[in-house]
């Protein structure tokens, strides 16, 4: 064997080494785990069922610090031929600090614009809308590169927060892989030819008055948009507009319909709420009008610090394991189409006139607590029906907040945010068959809603498509609609155009743009522009021209009397505004300059707050229809295996596919990253000899998809979950290959559920989850009790200390901190799990994306990660969610192990690490107890593509290769407060200075300052009899302590143990392996 | 058989280990030497610019305070550098055809910026703020030199970590009044040991521990 031999064998067992699959490959016993969950003194929680199963594989993985190959030699050839290219290395490893600075230039504005100061960041408030729902944002700006999104917290919908989603957009917006030029059949042409198309196809349509066109967008809650369309519709009558959202809400719709015979939104107000029963209801972090706004709402419920304060209760029956399933204090996994059967049972007891049923059998107890509780709690209760589930349960739901007293108290009525509400499945049906039957010659597809993915399959909308003459489709990327058009035409991203969009209480944001078009896109209005009399306009003199004559309640009387109106607004009748009585104004008519002068002032206003105060719709009072329970009707029971279609909870639909912040988001209840999987529960994977990663040809509907599968706790016995949107072909370099294509399996008859059968394939699938990445190893760090328990015991915390401390023992000198010193509190019984903060940290500060490979050898550069712990029995564990970004430990064990110095502590009590200082050992991770630490095996961050370089925060440095790095609390924020207060002479106040992390928090879960302040909100929150340190038998004395999880289960109910306490082991009561110490 | 080494052998080879001692601390000194020399820290070089802009006429001859143009220096990271409209404010009455100042014109006409060459260039995991230190009595000419004297802006101190922590360690040896951060030439009304300590307490500048933490300028 030949060195060179040698060494390309070693290359190959790291890239393809058989052992890294080991959790996946190894059968887990279902059966053993159940035993060992049950079994007195057995793990009381868990990260996965690999680890309750202790698989040998599991314990060498467990006692390895990063996977075979990545920490150690042990190999004696691989050790000659490693010293042999290291020395040559090393012996030049001097030399690279020898580099001459490169020459760096300085390039000034030649007319500064008003308000940039080179170095100080501003922000603008606009808009980002998502599934036809806006809300609002305040976007950093560097120099006029938009960096970073918070939350506007002035807007109803955001009040600070914002989602993951929103988060992730600022990646998109730079993605090199976006489309850069309008093409026709893939030639490069000029603007003015897509105009001359436009115009050429509108002639050819001028005989039949547009019989043959047809315009497609995405669910427009844009009201100039709207009305652009209308008025193109005005000049073409017999065109027709089409909107269509993958995954679109025409269950809710048709549900509010039978209840109430029109269309509405039901908001609900969960602040207010005692009790909440979601039926397959994921609005905590995927559903609703407003999901930041439940969140926000629904964990100010779940606050107590001492026995007095009470707590709401929340049930969930679903049957995926979804994030909200995670909060539930009871929770009940069912098929999705059993819901319609609990949700009878449960409006039958509770006295929903003509609604009877059977609980499905199993859930009678269940249904007969719900329901009790909910009779309990008139008026203070609420009942919320999933967008997945059919329109009965909506109907029923709406019947059952009518019957406990919650319509009007915890649940109002809206119009629609969308300005047409449509039924999107029959559009998109009728506009396949008028193509099929040859009456549509032009087609105009806007948007990111990508029909030829997300169609549903028995349309073969692909096939009709290519049956129309011209085809003319803008997006940010040329996706797979963008492939099968003859025109293409890059859209501009919301940060790159002007629009505007209501949120889901009808306030109205002006989106104003951050940059010009990286890539010369086209907003939507420029060309829907382009099919009016007006084809050459901006968007931003159409948005202006629409909001100039539009009546806005409570803005500047002047613009009420200039409303001439060039562009009609028609909205349908079930979402006219409810416009309140008082916008009448009687204004003197003022002369046209006035009118000019207070519109400018209005617009200005508009744009500096982030939205238009007064939009909002008033709620109606609708009357329940009598005969509600005869116009329900029922629903098919699936029998045998169901399938679940879900949009996926980190890549939306796919329209983030290519985005890698999030491709590379654990997703929060699996951890799965990179890929989709068949999510099945335990049952399902011991009646079907399933284990994770065996792939199964799923058969619904007469159509075949072959996906592996993820076992998941909790989930529904009998149902399989697929999230749509992988598997693409035409995302970018990101996204394509990922995952796999679950639109190709969903069909009309059963867009969200539906039969299926599985065959086992015996072929198998690398999954790459990071469930157990940085595993605490077996010690129990999370802390819970009953409500009851906490009246009881408010200190319970304190009990389940390991060994109570002397705090002053300790081989370290006893240092007194003065001054700020900086601490984090979070609060277990806030925390939902959505993981925002996850991707809110990575803009902030820089973080890479290592890509599926590298995180299989737990190569992932997350900061802040989220443990996920099951408790409890594998079929309806209780879910645990702790964030953990470094502890910032006063007595850190990572600053006495480094030999350079890299890692030390500043005077404010952080625990800075000094990337110029590092030289790579990795002993600080090693002796980190909490495994936070993270190291740049690779090049992970690109230096190259420069568009990624404008996104980057340029107050955070960006670490190369070789360098360790962590959580810093975000010191450049703390920094810029500290230089700011001493600028002016003053402390530095509480709240000024706000981590990545807390700032995105819809839950407020995560509170930062000044722990030497006994006023500021940390600094209280520590002193809450639910504030515990994890493993504090180390005398570490971490900065960031928890808030232990108080739950609130109903007694009716059986229920998991609550966990915590010195006998609770979580993976296993040995150790890993012999001699794993790390 | 004669001696192979003469007697000598024994007296240089006392020498010699001597010498080895002393080779290596020459060769430490030389290394050391070159660190921190010019060659290395880019000081006292002078760089060619778009225009060669004299702060000795702008600033000593025509007396235009550092502020005029570095207009962020009191509020943010960066000082600022001009844009060119700064420029033309007086370039269009005074000097507005001379040759010399084309690239100027040229760049307000065009709307293309001048790309000026940074002289004083700290490594990209130095976050320095100008405000802070202007506020905290760090005088123009504590870091920058004899501005007023320069035709061409040099680089004139070493700007390495070692330089810094010098006033990091000790602010009192150099801080001034207020009033008098941009005077160039300035001379203190009293002797600096008693005039240092008395502003650093006025001005609340921080102590020892805290200015030599890490995470003030690298993150």
């Amino acid at each position: 064997m030949t060195p060179i031999q040698i060494t390309r064998a070693a290359d190959d067992a790291e890239n393809t080494d058989p052992k890294a699959h080991r959790s996946m490959s190894v059968p887990v016993d279902l059966q053993k785990v159940r035993a060992r969950l049950e079994q007195q003194g057995g793990p009381q929680v868990w990260r996965s069922l690999e680890a309750v199963a202790e698989t040998t594989e599991f314990k060498d993985y467990l006692h390895r610090e990063f996977p075979t190959n990545a920490s150690e030699w042990l190999d004696p050839v691989g050790r000659r031929s490693f010293m042999k290219l290291m020395s040559a290395s090393m012996a030049l490893a001097g030399v690279t600090a020898c580099t001459v600075q490169p020459t760096e230039l300085i390039v000034p504005y030649v007319r500064q614009p008003e308000e940039v100061i080179p170095g100080k960041p501003l922000f603008f408030a606009t808009a980002m809308t998502l599934g036809g729902v806006a809300s609002g944002v305040l976007v950093e700006s560097h120099e006029g590169r938009p960096t970073k999104i918070e939350g506007n917290p002035d807007h109803p919908a955001s009040q600070g927060a914002t989602d993951l989603f929103t988060q992730g957009s600022v990646l998109t917006l730079y993605d090199p892989d976006r489309s850069q030029t309008i093409t026709q059949l893939g030639e490069i042409r000029p603007w003015s030819a897509v105009i001359a198309a436009v115009r050429g196809g509108l002639s050819a349509q001028s005989g039949s008055k547009g019989a043959g066109l047809r315009i497609l967008t995405e669910t427009v809650n844009s009201p100039t948009l709207a009305a652009q369309i209308q008025q193109v519709l005005q000049l073409q009558p017999n065109a027709k507009w089409i909107q269509w959202e993958p995954l679109p809400r025409d269950n809710a719709r048709a549900g509010a319909r039978t209840a109430f015979g029109e269309y509405l939104e039901p908001v609900y107000d969960l602040s207010k709420a005692d009790v909440i029963l979601s039926l397959d209801a994921d609005f905590l972090a995927s559903e609703g009008a407003s999901n930041l706004r439940y969140a926000r709402q629904f964990a100010g419920r779940r606050r107590v610090e001492d026995s007095a304060d009470n707590l709401n209760r929340l049930y969930v029956v679903e049957s995926n394991h979804s994030v909200t399933g995670g909060r539930a204090d009871n929770r009940l996994p069912l098929k999705s189409s059993q819901v319609e059967a609990f949700a009878r049972a449960v409006a039958q007891q509770a006295g929903v006139a003509g609604v009877t049923g059977s609980a499905p059998a199993g859930s009678e107890p269940y249904a007969d607590a719900v329901a009790k509780d909910l009779m309990a709690h008139r008026g203070r209760a609420v009942v919320m029906a999933g967008d997945s589930q059919p329109p009965a349960v909506h109907a029923i739901a709406h019947a059952l907040n009518a019957a406990i007293g919650a319509a009007g108290a915890t649940v109002s009525y809206l119009p629609t945010p969308e300005v047409v509400p449509t039924e999107q499945h029959a559009a998109l049906r009728e506009l396949v068959t008028e193509i099929e039957a040859g009456r549509v010659q032009m087609l105009v597809i806007i948007g990111e809603s990508n029909p030829v993915l997300s169609a549903p399959a028995d349309f073969k909308f692909a096939e009709a498509m290519s049956k129309v003459a011209l085809r003319i489709h803008s997006g940010l990327f040329a996706d797979e609609t963008a492939t099968l058009s003859h025109w293409h035409v890059p859209s501009a991203h919301y940060l790159e155009a002007w629009g505007d969009g209501r949120s889901f209480d009808g306030t109205v944001s002006i989106v104003q743009p951050l940059i010009q078009p990286l890539y010369g896109g086209k907003s939507a209005h420029e060309l829907i522009a382009t099919l009016s009399d007006r084809p050459e306009r901006n968007g931003y003199d159409v948005v202006r021209e629409y909001w100039t004559s539009a009546k806005v309640p409570g803005a500047t009387a002047a613009v009420a009397v200039a409303a001439a109106t060039p562009i009609a607004v028609t909205p349908a009748p079930a979402s006219a505004p409810a416009t309140p009585a008082t916008t009448t104004v009687a204004a003197p008519p003022a002369a046209p300059p006035t009118a000019v002068e207070a519109f400018e002032k209005n617009w200005r206003k508009w744009l500096h707050d982030g939205f238009i105060a007064g939009t909002a719709f008033a709620p109606s009072a609708p009357m329940l229809a009598p005969d509600v329970a005869t116009r329900i009707t029922a629903g098919a029971v699936v029998d045998g295996l169901e399938i679940n279609f879900r949009r996926d909870e980190t890549i939306y639909d796919g329209r983030f596919a290519n985005n890698g912040w999030l491709q590379e988001l654990p997703k929060p209840v699996t951890k799965l990253t990179w890929d989709n999987a068949a999510l099945i529960g335990p049952s399902t994977a011991e009646a079907n000899h399933l284990q994770t990663g065996d792939i199964v040809a799923i058969q619904h509907d007469g159509r075949t998809l072959n996906v592996p599968v993820w076992i998941t706790p909790g989930h529904a016995k009998d149902a399989i979950t697929l999230s749509v949107g992988y598997g693409r072909t035409k995302a970018g370099r990101v996204g394509n290959g990922c995952g796999f294509n679950t639109y190709a399996l969903r069909g009309s008859t059963a867009p969200w559920f539906g039969a299926a059968t599985i065959t086992k394939t015996g072929e198998t699938y690398d999954l790459v989850g990071t469930q157990d990445h940085w595993s605490i190893e077996g010690r129990n760090i999370i802390r819970s009790a009953t409500l009851e328990e906490f009246k009881a015991k408010p200190t319970f915390v304190k009990e389940m200390e390991h060994l109570v401390l002397d705090k002053r023992i300790s081989l370290y000198a006893d240092k007194e901190y003065k001054g700020d010193q900086w601490g984090m509190a979070i609060d277990m019984n806030a925390c939902t799990g959505c993981s925002a903060c996850i991707i809110a940290c990575v803009a902030e500060n820089n973080i890479p994306v290592v890509g599926k490979a590298q995180v299989k050898r737990n190569r992932e550069m997350h900061w802040l990660r989220i443990d996920r712990y099951f408790a409890g029995n594998l079929d309806t564990p209780d879910t645990y969610y702790q964030p953990m970004p470094c502890q910032q430990c006063e007595n850190a064990p990572c600053e006495v192990v480094c030999p350079v110095a890299a890692t030390v502590h500043s005077d404010e009590g952080l625990n800075d690490m000094v990337y110029n200082r590092c030289v790579g050992t990795r002993y600080c991770s090693n002796n980190c107890p909490w495994k936070v630490r993270r190291f740049n095996f690779l090049l992970f961050a690109d230096f190259n593509t420069p568009q990624f370089k404008l996104q980057r925060n340029p107050d955070v440095t960006v670490r190369s290769r070789g360098i360790m790095e962590k959580c810093t609390y975000c010191v450049q924020r703390i920094n810029a407060a500290r230089i700011q207060a001493k600028r002016e002479d003053r402390s530095i106040r509480d709240g000024e200075v706000v981590t990545a992390c807390q700032a995105v928090c819809p839950t407020e879960a995560i509170v930062f300052g000044n722990i030497n302040d006994p006023n500021s909100r940390v600094a209280k929150l520590k002193s809450s009899p639910r504030n515990y340190t994890t493993l504090e038998d180390l005398n570490t004395r971490p900065r960031t302590t928890y808030l232990a999880a108080v739950r609130n289960p109903n007694p009716a109910l059986p229920s998991n143990p609550m966990v915590g306490g010195h006998h609770a082991a979580t993976e296993s009561h040995e150790p890993a392996a012999p001699g794993g110490g790390h | 058989m004669s001696q192979v080494f003469p007697k000598s052998a024994n007296a240089w080879s006392k020498a010699s280990v001597l010498a080895i001692v002393f080779v290596l601390l020459g060769l430490g000194w030389v290394v050391l030497t070159i660190q921190r020399s010019d060659f290395v820290t880019s000081a006292n070089q002078f760089v060619e610019q778009p225009v060669q802009f004299s702060h000795q006429h702008h600033a000593g001859g025509v007396g235009i305070d550092c502020r005029y143009c570095h207009t962020a220096v009191e509020v943010s990271a960066s000082a600022g550098i001009p844009p060119t409209k700064t420029c033309i404010n007086c370039h269009s009455q005074i000097w507005s055809t001379s040759s010399y100042l084309e690239p100027v014109r040229a760049s307000f006409r065009d709307d293309k910026p001048l790309n000026w060459v940074r002289v004083h260039d700290l490594p990209d995991f130095v976050y320095f703020n100008h405000s802070i230190h202007v506020t905290k009595g760090v005088g123009c000419e504590t870091c920058h030199g004899r501005v007023d004297k320069m035709p061409l802006m040099i680089q004139k101190v070493s700007l390495q970590m070692e330089w810094c922590l010098n006033c990091h360690r000790d602010p009192a040896q150099f801080v001034r009044p207020r009033d008098q951060i941009t005077t160039m030439g300035y001379q203190p009304a009293m002797a600096q040991a008693e005039l240092g300590p008395r502003l650093v307490k006025e001005y609340k500048i921080a102590g020892l521990e805290h200015m030599t933490s890490c995470s003030v300028c690298h993150r």
